[in-house]
């Protein structure tokens, strides 16, 4: 893979996304003060401003915050652009997570390398907090020949088997049911890794989650299935979705610890997630967080919010931005100013730009590959099929994208 | 309701209004819910400002749609339960692909229910879906399907290509007492043709003739039939295109009458091959036929593999009205298809 051109810039943070080990094994463990299982009351722990109240602060390592806040402004960053390129053309389809980046980064950070995670369709940052270097995540969104899926997958569902960042499905909510095999089978096995889960407020309402979570209460599965309640499911609001006070308190119907955390605010994000590892890890098995954010854009680029909600309610969610807040908390604690920031920016802006040059570089998939990989050796039939479209004129063009 | 004074003869109209497939869907369901009460819309998105790419926007009554949370197998049942109560549900799913969430509900109870108990009850439920493609759609947005669908017994399968069959064949599903599944290409939504304003009804099980030949049957339904019809038009091929239009019930009849008179059958489906509709085509003229064929029917399908989401990809894996012209071409000089889109690859050799 290309990607030595963009990780030059920031050697030392990019060692770290490469091998999340290193960087996740200087992580403090929270104070577990700042948790509260099983309560529908929000957990938060970052004011609007930027401050803590006393005797709040989880204790982060000053590394950790800085890399929290690195990959807080590289996804924003690396999302404004990839919508571009899905506007100009040079993507097929995009699921941007503007205003998600606290709850994305804030929960992955609190697992150890060796922990699964199961996504959804906004959690790529995951993949790259694992190690997916930049160029490899827009080989995938362009589907070209250096693309690990082969351009196989739609945009966004990556998939990283080395950072254990497993693929997600279009179909919501079939990975949780996933999530709780794969920590049930951890269990089988005797090893203690723990498995992350995803989902959205609309994948509540999924067969799969009901049965999910009764799974993973029942055998004591070692997850956390963390829901990132964004308020809207395409353009289907929560209050459309589900007539339960809280997200949250589903956990108690199914006999699952839960805790609803302010998804904005990283650090609490962070202590709640980790702390529902830490008893999974202990085998006092699976807890549910719900996760209070918002989702600033649309659901995909094939989307228009503007057709259905109301340009208030976004204001009034950009003034919760979770980049901002932690920037202020940063920089009251005099790790950040602007000087900082400004060079920051172009930095990653940089890393940005040449991820996106290098991935444009490769070729498109081969012809061939049309045919592989559906069964361990190409089929006569796929032979022949393969066969025909390499002789015949009148090869297609790309008469429609996502959503036709 | 007295949906039955709606039956009408079928003939496609000439020289009226022309509207799009779109505008015939959404004006059908209007009609159909303006026609009779208890007529009313369920599904994820069925209230969404975009009206289902169209299809339902600003319908005449908004009170009888209802949006749902996510959970195509609970929603299927909701709408089932609601027909066995007496009302007559459009079930509506974006994307076919999330049919399979609700397959349990499909297979096991819809198109069973009347059967197993004897009709003492019936399912006038229809279950629209569209079907997707395009790049960056991947194996999970872009399949069609209904080759598994109509291998179940108790459904209807309807697939119409042109907007006068979509509002007849829609109208028909609605008045239909039991379960019909229709499903709409997504890339015929702008396509336009001739469409009587008055509410009609046509006939499942019926072919339309796209295309008059004496040399090549060619079987294709949806999307499909208007790329073959392309095809022939474009090429003066000397071909029988016959659209089946449903293709659960199947009219074999007119097909196998077609292939009595040219020899040869080619069957254009746009779905997987393997046991697929293309290869019911194919064996029950066979077995009715197989005298009259002067050469081995030929399929064309896609790949035997998921859609790839690359669009360099796409454009390699579908097949295009170029390319159905080519091998229309070639069984009409009698030589073998030998490299074709075929599944079974040259066995006319």
């Amino acid at each position: 893979m290309s990607g030595k051109g963009h990780k030059a810039p920031v050697k030392a943070k990019a060692k770290a996304a490469a091998k999340p080990r290193a960087g996740t094994a200087r992580v403090a463990t929270p104070k577990p003060a700042a948790v509260m299982p099983s309560s529908a009351g929000l957990v938060r722990l970052l004011e609007d401003d930027g401050t803590v109240a006393r005797g709040k602060d989880p204790g982060l390592a000053e590394e950790t915050l800085l890399f929290l806040y690195e990959q807080m402004v590289q996804v924003r960053e690396f999302d404004r652009r990839m919508l571009m390129l899905q506007r100009q053309g040079r993507i097929g389809f995009y699921g941007p997570i503007l205003g998600q980046e606290a709850a994305t980064v804030g929960s992955i950070a609190a697992l150890e390398p060796r922990d699964w995670i199961f996504p959804a369709l906004r959690e790529g940052a995951a993949a790259m907090m694992r190690g997916l270097s930049l160029t490899e995540a827009i080989n995938q969104l362009i589907g070209n020949g250096a693309d690990r899926c082969k351009g196989r997958q739609m945009p966004c569902h990556y998939t990283f088997k080395q950072g254990n960042y497993y693929g997600m499905s279009s179909v919501i909510g079939t990975q949780i049911s996933h999530a709780v095999g794969a920590a049930m089978a951890a269990r089988i096995r005797g090893d203690d890794v723990v498995v992350l889960g995803y989902m959205g407020d609309g994948a509540t309402s999924a067969n799969d989650f009901h049965a999910g979570m009764n799974f993973a209460a029942v055998y004591r599965s070692p997850c956390v299935l963390f829901c990132q309640n964004n308020q809207w499911a395409i353009s289907v609001p929560i209050s459309k979705q589900s007539a339960s006070e809280t997200l949250a308190q589903k956990g108690k119907a199914y006999g699952i610890p839960y805790v609803r955390v302010d998804g904005n605010d990283v650090l609490a994000v962070y202590s709640v997630t980790r702390a529902a590892v830490e008893r999974a890890r202990q085998g006092d098995g699976p807890t549910f967080v719900e996760a209070v954010t918002y989702r600033r854009l649309g659901h995909s680029s094939s989307d228009d919010p503007t057709r259905y909600r109301d340009e208030a309610e976004v204001k009034a969610w950009e003034k919760k931005d979770p980049v901002d807040r932690f920037r202020a908390y940063l920089t009251r604690r005099g790790l950040w100013d602007d000087g900082k920031e400004a060079a920051f920016k172009e930095g990653i802006a940089q890393r940005v730009n040449d991820a996106i040059a290098a991935a444009e570089q490769n070729a498109p998939p081969a012809d061939e590959t049309l045919v592989t990989d559906v069964y361990e050796h190409v089929t006569p039939q796929l032979k022949e099929q393969l066969a025909e479209v390499l002789a015949l004129e009148g090869r297609g063009v790309n008469e429609g994208a996502f959503p036709l | 309701m007295p949906w039955s004074k709606f039956q009408q003869d079928y003939a496609a109209p000439t020289g009226g209004r022309t509207i799009s497939y779109c505008a015939a869907v959404r004006e059908a369901i209007d009609q159909a819910m303006g026609h009779d009460p208890r007529v009313f819309a369920i599904g994820l998105d069925a209230d969404d400002k975009f009206g289902v790419f169209g299809s339902m926007a600003n319908l005449s009554h908004p009170e009888r749609v209802l949006g749902t949370p996510i959970a195509e197998n609970a929603m299927t049942g909701v709408a089932l339960g609601a027909a066995l109560s007496g009302l007559r549900p459009i079930h509506v799913h974006l994307r076919n692909d999330f049919l399979l969430v609700a397959m349990d509900q499909i297979v096991n109870y819809v198109a069973k229910w009347e059967d197993m108990f004897d009709r003492q009850v019936r399912v006038p439920l229809v279950i629209r879906s569209i079907i997707g493609r395009g790049w960056g759609c991947g194996a999970q947005h872009s399949q069609a399907l209904h080759g598994l669908f109509a291998q179940v017994p108790g459904l209807k399968v309807v697939m119409p290509s042109t907007p006068y069959d979509v509002k007849g064949l829609f109208l028909a599903s609605v008045a239909d007492d039991s379960p019909v599944l229709f499903l709409e290409h997504r890339w015929l939504y702008k396509n336009t043709g001739d469409v009587p304003e008055a509410i009609y009804t046509l006939p499942f099980g019926k072919c339309q003739r796209l295309h008059a030949g004496e040399g090549l049957t060619v079987v294709a339904a949806s999307l499909a039939a208007v790329h073959a019809r392309l095809a022939c038009e474009g090429n003066g091929l000397d071909v029988d295109l016959l659209d089946p239009r449903t293709i659960k019930p199947l009219d074999i009849d007119t097909i196998v009458a077609s292939v009595r008179r040219t020899g040869r059958l080619l069957v254009v489906d746009y779905d997987f091959p393997f046991g697929g509709f293309a290869a019911e085509v194919c064996a029950q003229v066979a077995e009715r036929a197989h005298g009259a064929l002067r050469q081995a029917p030929v399929r064309i399908c896609f790949p035997d593999r998921g859609m790839p989401a690359s669009g360099i990809l796409e454009r390699a894996y579908y097949p295009t009205p170029e390319r159905l012209a080519a091998a229309m071409q070639n069984l009409l000089d009698g030589a073998p298809v030998a490299d074709d889109l075929l599944v079974g690859g040259g066995h006319g050799r």
